[in-house]
């Protein structure tokens, strides 16, 4: 945790509400997001016991899951899900505008420039938390494998049709999502904990009500108060009043509440199934449809609030105007959704079940190229954020108290003025080291010269220290440095230590190519990957 | 056959009949050559404890090869260390044409360099084709494409080198030999990756574990004898770090001392200097207390001791000459684990008006060597002991530096620290466990350190 950090969380322990961590939004906020509260069954792993889902906050759709060990129903409730996040998904795939790529021409090997269609905006899911996108992932892997009725038409137990496809999105979604940055699918508690430093744990901070609690407390309470509450408060049966965020339940919910409704279906099912005639079975499957009605109400009472919830951290979000560089990194996101459409249009195979070695490569430099632009650009667009890498000594801001113009050696001498800047930071500034400022938003690079004595006796007031730099480039070409790239005396200017672009990685080996040292290129799999081996264990 | 410090172990094999250093030296490195020069495997893999000769097998290395007219890549990971290996191997030999291939970024390269009529520099590996020996960093190697592969390589601090580096490189050699020291620093990554944890080519580990999942066949060689580390920290350092692969040092007790012309004045910092050059260790105690990371009580009194060891006129007397060699500032380093905790060293030194000292996090400290080491313990004052602060290597680095002594500064209540907080990263599937792990490293040190400890309320 940065320092700044920990001092806005003292700050807000001591006065009772959350700190604003940043000044702008630093993700882009679809107009229309789709948000997904999914929970799960406790006890079986990424079994779904019912969503709420939709764009509409004033009507989510309910999707429930009598009897979630029933795998029939979890189809239905998977193909249902299906019904609902396609054709929201589509509806982006189809609008294009024309931009340009670089390629590398086959024939030539050389970088050449080509147009493609880029979707001109992309979904974008919300989830509750953290957990949340792990479901998503796992619901993908659990699906993109199914094969379909018109697939394997003699396979047993086919999957719907949309199923598949649902997978191989989620599963895009979710990889997305570990990219630094990226805003295809988002945790709403980490929304809000970017943006707001509470007086709890980053772990505490995964209670979506507790977090929303201490932003936002009702009517004059105290944030800690008020986060105790969404924790604890339970009504006259036991239950919470604000239920988590899932898509674990509480246990309070499962044993009082749930079990019981669970129980009473499945008995009305057998009864239904033993009915022995028509007039019979009319009354069962009565008793069948108020208890599929009692495991719906109560899957509803548990996701709604937690519904509202997401809805009102987005207004909350929405409230702060979009950093400088969001869109640009929305665009990245465009182009990954644009990337995988394609790869569906074509035909491709799903994802496959682990990256080969040069595909979790790649994947590893995309990820941390991403981490230090996303560092970088958060800082460039929010003076607070850019306030805790001062703190950290990883950049500086102050006056320019003079300028003293200086050249290069070499043949044709280029300027290199000597700017001299009073701060009060305390960078970690060693010989040479680059300093970088945003010049007409491209970074401007100058060199660490030396600290300059007899600070803070100029008589111009104010203390700190004196740091000469020498601006090394973005002045033109020239010997004369370009109207207004040198920083003037009186100037107020802010260098990082960090670089504010990335640049791109070596291209690695392509996977056919994949050395000894990594096992060689990889054994093309033949159609869909082979199942465990069933096993004795299998059949306890 | 011997490596070129071997000579230097005469007293220490006098002194131990039974383990001949020199000559048990000898013997690794005859036999990693042969399995380099004549093998029939596509790797070879050295492990190297601190300070047990690795630059100057890697020079030695490269020096037969070339001999025998194989001409060979080199890939170390900095440029330092690059210019470092450039400069040795003109030493040897400096009629060998050397090429250093580097970024095209200004001022790539030492200036020293240029001194060297036999090493030709450039950005681009088509200038540089034919030359015997050509060396750059991982990082610039892997831009270098369209090349024919050369026949051999040596990678050189494999242990920390990540595995995406490695594959990246790896097309551009047919065989290659692998050196370094698995005590170290791991590699890390600014972002998550358990994703692949437990995948073989996992792009996150190391370059020799993925190299030996997929090659288990290939011959491993370790030195066994630390020219480096004195009598007196060897067995700490072989035992807490490398239980399993054990090493000595190459110099025995009393081959090496430490004396100081200035009489203690009494004081914590005297007494904690003294006790190191009689022992090799010192752990000066600070009382207990949570502090931020910077803890400027802590801080001051490793600048203290730096400032006495400087003002009390030492002098080391080891294999090296005959003669007392001062202790200057150049022979002194400090090591921190935060890059924030060495500037608040190097202000709180300037304070006190010492100059020239190292003042550098474990990271970058690896690989360097100093008479004496000042270390601000990575857990002192913290009130938890987390993943990083726990990792072996960091605490290995910081506590292998030194030819004569470390002083280790650190407050009180770091054993209970650690019984507080128990090991609990998560087990990975197809991870092997790295033993010793942090925890269990950290007691080993710190039982060790107690027997030397000085007590001191500043």
């Amino acid at each position: 945790m940065s320092l700044i950090t920990t001092l806005a969380r003292l700050e807000a322990v001591s006065s009772g509400r959350a700190q604003p961590a940043a000044t702008v939004r630093h993700r882009h906020l679809s107009e229309h997001p789709l948000v997904f509260v999914p929970l799960t069954t406790a006890g079986e792993a990424g079994a779904p016991l019912g969503a709420l889902v939709g764009t509409d906050r004033d009507a989510p759709r309910l999707l429930v899951v009598p009897q979630p060990r029933d795998r029939d129903q979890r189809f239905a409730f998977l193909a249902e899900l299906a019904d609902v996040v396609l054709p929201y998904i589509d509806a982006y795939g189809e609008s294009v505008e024309t931009a340009e790529r670089s390629e590398t021409d086959p024939e030539t090997g050389k970088r050449v420039k080509v147009e493609v269609d880029l979707c001109t905006d992309a979904p974008q899911l919300i989830v509750p938390s953290r957990a949340g996108l792990d479901l998503v992932r796992l619901l993908g892997r659990s699906m993109r494998f199914r094969r379909t009725a018109e697939q394997e038409p003699e396979a047993p137990h086919p999957a719907p049709p949309r199923v598949p496809l649902l997978g191989r999105w989620l599963t895009h979604f979710g990889e997305r999502a570990r990219v630094p940055g990226s805003a295809l699918l988002l945790a709403c508690t980490d929304l809000l904990s970017r943006h707001w430093a509470t007086g709890q744990s980053s772990l505490e901070d995964q209670h979506l009500g507790a977090l929303l609690a201490w932003i936002d407390p009702p009517g004059g309470e105290s944030g800690a108060e008020a986060a105790h509450r969404a924790e604890r408060a339970r009504d006259e049966r036991g239950q919470l009043l604000w239920p988590p965020a899932g898509p674990a339940t509480d246990p309070a919910f499962d044993n009082k509440l749930l079990a019981p409704a669970i129980e009473r279906y499945d008995r009305a099912r057998t009864a239904l199934a033993a009915a022995e005639d028509g007039v019979e079975a009319d009354d069962r499957s009565g008793e069948v449809t108020a208890a599929e009605r009692r495991i719906r109400d109560l899957v509803e009472g548990c996701t709604r609030p937690t519904w509202d919830a997401v809805w009102r951290s987005l207004d909350l979000l929405r409230a702060l105007p979009e950093g400088a560089h969001v869109e640009d990194r929305w665009t990245r996101d465009r182009w990954s959704f644009t990337g995988h459409r394609d790869r569906v249009l074509a035909g491709e195979p799903p994802q496959p079940r682990r990256d080969d070695a040069v595909t979790a490569a790649g994947k590893l430099a995309t990820r941390e190229r991403e981490q230090a632009r996303l560092d970088a650009q958060e800082a460039l667009d929010d003076p607070l954020v850019m306030a805790g890498r001062r703190l950290a000594g990883e950049a500086f801001a102050g006056e320019v108290t003079d300028v003293v113009m200086a050249y290069g050696e070499g043949r044709r001498p280029s300027p290199r003025p000597l700017v001299t800047v009073r701060t009060d930071d305390r960078p970690h500034l060693d010989e040479r080291v680059k300093v970088y400022r945003s010049l007409g938003g491209k970074p401007q690079a100058a060199e660490f010269v030396r600290y300059e004595d007899g600070e803070a006796g100029d008589g111009t007031g104010g203390g700190g220290a004196l740091v000469v730099l020498r601006v090394v480039d973005k002045m033109g070409r020239g010997k004369e440095p370009e109207e207004g790239s040198v920083p003037e005396k009186g100037d107020r200017v802010c260098f990082t230590l960090f670089e504010h672009e990335q640049r791109g990685g070596a291209k690695l080996p392509d996977p056919e190519r994949t050395p000894w040292t990594h096992g060689g290129p990889p054994v093309a799999a033949e159609g869909p990957p082979a199942a465990d081996p069933v096993t004795e264990e299998d059949l306890l | 056959m011997t490596i070129r410090s071997a000579p230097e172990a005469g007293r220490g094999a006098a002194a131990r009949p039974a383990f001949d250093p020199g000559a048990e030296a000898g013997r690794a490195t005859d036999a990693i050559l042969r399995d380099t020069l004549h093998g029939a495997h596509r790797g070879v893999v050295v492990d190297s404890p601190p300070g047990a000769g690795k630059s100057t097998l890697v020079v030695r290395a490269a020096l037969e090869l070339a001999a025998a007219g194989r001409p060979l890549m080199v890939v170390a990971q900095t440029n330092a260390q690059v210019d470092d290996l450039v400069v040795r191997l003109a030493e040897k030999e400096p009629g060998l044409p050397v090429g250093r291939l580097h970024s095209s970024d200004a001022d790539p390269y030492d200036k020293a360099l240029d001194a060297l009529p036999n090493v030709r520099k450039s950005a681009k590996a088509g200038d540089l084709a034919g030359l015997d020996v050509v060396i750059s960093t991982a990082a610039k190697w892997a831009h270098v494409k369209n090349v024919e592969p050369w026949r051999h390589a040596i990678v050189d601090e494999a242990y920390q080198m990540r595995s995406d580096a490695l594959l990246a490189v790896a097309g551009l050699f047919e065989r290659a030999l692998f050196v370094g020291d698995p005590g170290q620093l791991d590699p890390f990554s600014i972002v998550g990756s358990e994703q692949w944890a437990g995948l073989s080519y996992d792009p996150s580990a190391s370059a020799v574990s993925t190299l030996l999942a997929h090659n288990p066949e290939l011959p491993q060689h370790r030195l066994p004898v630390s020219w480096r580390l004195p009598a007196s920290a060897a067995p700490l350092v072989s035992a807490a770090f490398y239980p399993y692969t054990p090493f000595r040092s190459g110099t025995d007790h009393g081959d090496r001392r430490l004396a100081f012309a200035v009489p203690s004045d009494g004081s914590g910092p005297d007494r904690v200097v003294d006790e190191a050059a009689a022992s090799g260790w010192g752990l000066l105690q600070l009382p207990a207390r949570h502090t931020p990371r910077t803890d400027p009580e802590a801080v001051r009194a490793v600048a203290q001791v730096v400032r006495r060891l400087l003002d009390r006129g030492g002098a080391a007397v080891s294999e090296r000459s005959p003669d007392p060699v001062p202790l200057t500032a150049g022979r002194i380093a400090v090591g921190t684990a935060h890059r924030d905790q060495a500037a608040a060293v190097r202000a709180a030194l300037a304070e006190l008006g010492v100059a020239d000292v190292t003042v550098d996090t474990a990271n970058r400290l690896q690989g360097r060597e100093y008479d004496v080491t000042v270390v601000l313990h990575p857990l002192s004052g913290r009130p938890d002991a987390t993943a990083f602060h726990l990792e072996t290597g960091r605490l290995c680095v910081l506590a292998s530096r030194h030819r004569h002594a470390c002083i280790v500064v650190c407050r009180e209540g770091v054993e209970a620290l650690l019984d507080d907080h128990p090991s609990t990263e998560p087990v990975q599937l197809g991870v092997t466990v790295k033993f010793p792990d942090g925890w269990e490293a950290n007691h080993a040190v710190l039982s060790h350190l107690a027997e030397h400890r000085v007590t001191w309320r500043p």
